[in-house]
């Protein structure tokens, strides 16, 4: 977190390989992936789905293990899943049994530590939860329970917070709020966040970078810097900076296969809206 | 109504809109009260039935030995009943000790094979086999090996009991949700922690309904084993007061036995009500 360390990459996956052994033969899902995730830094990585990014993100928590290659946290490889390594699932992921309170008490039991009290009070109130803690999961909206979950996955203070297509349920206006909010936790806590989605423009507005996944079996195809300071504001989502960027990249995950067609399918809109004046 | 503005924080039982399994349908659909007014119309119409079936046997004049009037059945129970209490405990003593032995085996049974596949895959069809098999049937067989005590009757409770508590509980174990497992596992859990946390909370809406089915099949064999043989017992006092042609007296045990039955019901909607109430 100095500035000494930044030549140590925060999280560091070298020549990630997994093959999954199933029922209809082998499935090779990442080829030798090689990425690093510097200390303070959002990385977003899109990719065409079936690209190995979930398989990705699963394997930076240790959740599972890799066929050959590694993950090192601070330059340790890690075995399995870290207590510095938090995550944020797809949809939320709550225990429908409990409600929010013992959503968020759920990892320190399973730790067997106390609850930071003043500590979740705190990023209940960033994210606007006050209040609900006796609410259960039903009871509330997506876009709260995907909160909840946020909260739950930072109660432990991890560094690195893994999150995995975590908007991908919500409606795009609900998104838009939750990416300002992670924007804003980031401001507050500065973890660094790997995040998967399937949405260039989520990548765009929260990263600082932007990892490219190649179609499977994964492998960085291409990275992009997103310059821009934050906070960020709409506006910025709207300039042609970020509209080029955002063609680049979908030509990037779709290209290869849609080149043949696309030409004309842009042509052809490009008419309508000059006919429309 | 159907203007209402959907909101998420009041879900009413029984809607079953965000519920994906509907197993606890048993709890879900039953018919909750709600008002007094609903409470006044079910005791209007209990009044009318119960009336109307007493008027219409005294205006026939159908004998006593068919079907007595609801009036003599009451007083049959109200004056019998110290005679018939000792029986009612009789049969409470097996169905509590069958069911409780049954139940126990039945959810340990339940929780170890879900752990192996494999295994569950071979013990499988024997499982059936005992639920289907009304249990019964083994009675007199029972009571030629064991005598007409408690022993031949519990041994059948349980025997009717623990498959239907198994074969539930174990749907309920192997719902595997392996997002939570992973979340679970994220954490560093072990996997007595991942049991206990997870699987185990997962499986309760399913264990409660096997024991709910559990229960009542036990109640349905002790009173039919207690009908084979021995002396004592409310399925003994059945054939007692039906040979006697003592016929409301005869009413009056299928009316505690009734009562038992919807006990059992009422018992285990309000454990759901309250620890399993966050899936229907």
């Amino acid at each position: 977190m100095n500035a000494g360390e930044t030549t140590t990459p925060k999280l560091g996956v070298q020549a990630a390989t997994k093959i999954y052994h199933t029922a209809s033969g082998d499935l090779l899902a990442l080829d030798r992936c090689s990425l690093d995730v510097r200390a303070n830094e959002i990385v977003s990585i899109v990719g065409p789905s079936g690209c190995g990014k979930t398989t990705l993100l699963w394997s930076m928590s240790g959740l599972h293990g890799l066929t050959s290659g590694e993950i090192r946290l601070d330059g340790v490889k890690i075995a399995g899943p870290h207590p510095d390594i938090g995550i944020v699932f797809q949809e939320a992921n709550l225990l429908p049994w409990r409600n929010l309170d013992a959503n968020i008490r759920f990892p320190f039991e399973i730790k067997g530590e106390k609850p930071d009290r003043a500590w979740i009070a705190h990023l209940l109130n960033r994210v606007g939860l006050d209040g609900f803690g006796g609410k259960f999961p039903r009871e509330l909206s997506g876009g709260m329970q995907q909160r909840a979950a946020i909260v739950r996955a930072l109660a432990l203070k991890p560094s690195v917070l893994l999150m995995d297509e975590p908007f991908g349920a919500l409606d795009s206006f609900t998104r838009e709020e939750m990416n300002r909010l992670v924007e804003e936790i980031w401001l507050d806590t500065k973890t660094t966040i790997v995040f998967i989605t399937h949405s260039i423009e989520e990548a765009i507005f929260l990263s600082d970078r932007v990892v490219v996944l190649s179609a499977r079996p994964g492998k960085v195809a291409k990275e992009y810097r997103v310059p821009f300071a934050r906070p960020r504001s709409l506006e910025i989502m709207a300039t042609k900076e970020v509209f080029d960027l955002t063609n680049r990249i979908k030509m990037d995950i779709v290209g290869e296969r849609a080149r043949p067609k696309a030409p004309e399918q842009e042509r052809a809109s490009a008419e309508i809206v000059r006919i429309r004046p | 109504m159907s203007d209402a503005i959907p909101e998420f924080s009041k879900s009413k039982s029984g809607d079953g809109q965000e519920v994906s399994l509907t197993n606890l349908s048993a709890f879900a659909s039953g018919p909750g009260i709600k008002s007094g007014k609903e409470v006044a119309a079910i005791i209007a119409v209990a009044v009318v039935i119960i009336g109307g079936i007493e008027l219409a046997l005294r205006l026939f004049h159908v004998p006593l030995y068919i079907m007595p009037p609801p009036s003599s059945i009451a007083y049959a129970l109200f004056d019998e009943f110290p005679l018939i209490a000792p029986h009612l405990g009789y049969t409470l003593v097996e169905l509590v000790s069958g069911f409780a032995i049954g139940a126990v085996v039945g959810l340990v049974l339940a929780a170890v094979i879900t752990q192996f596949p494999f295994a569950e895959k071979i013990v499988a069809p024997y499982i059936l086999l005992l639920v289907t098999t009304p249990m019964l049937a083994l009675v007199p067989l029972l009571i030629l090996r064991f005598g007409f005590g408690y022993t031949p009757r519990i041994i059948a409770v349980a025997l009717a009991a623990g498959p239907m508590v198994m074969i539930n509980a174990a749907t309920g174990f192997r719902r595997v949700d392996s997002a939570k497992i992973a979340l679970a596992r994220s954490y560093g859990a072990s996997t007595l922690q991942i049991f206990w946390k997870i699987r185990a909370p997962m499986a309760l809406p399913m264990i409660l309904v096997g024991l709910m089915i559990g229960a009542i099949f036990g109640l349905l064999t002790a009173v039919g084993a207690e009908m084979v043989g021995g002396g004592f017992g409310l399925g003994n006092r059945l054939t007692t007061y039906s040979s006697m042609i003592q016929m409301p007296q005869f009413f009056a045990v299928v009316l505690i036995l009734s009562t038992l039955g919807i006990l059992i019901y009422v018992l285990f909607f309000l454990i759901g009500k309250k620890w399993a109430s966050w899936e229907a």
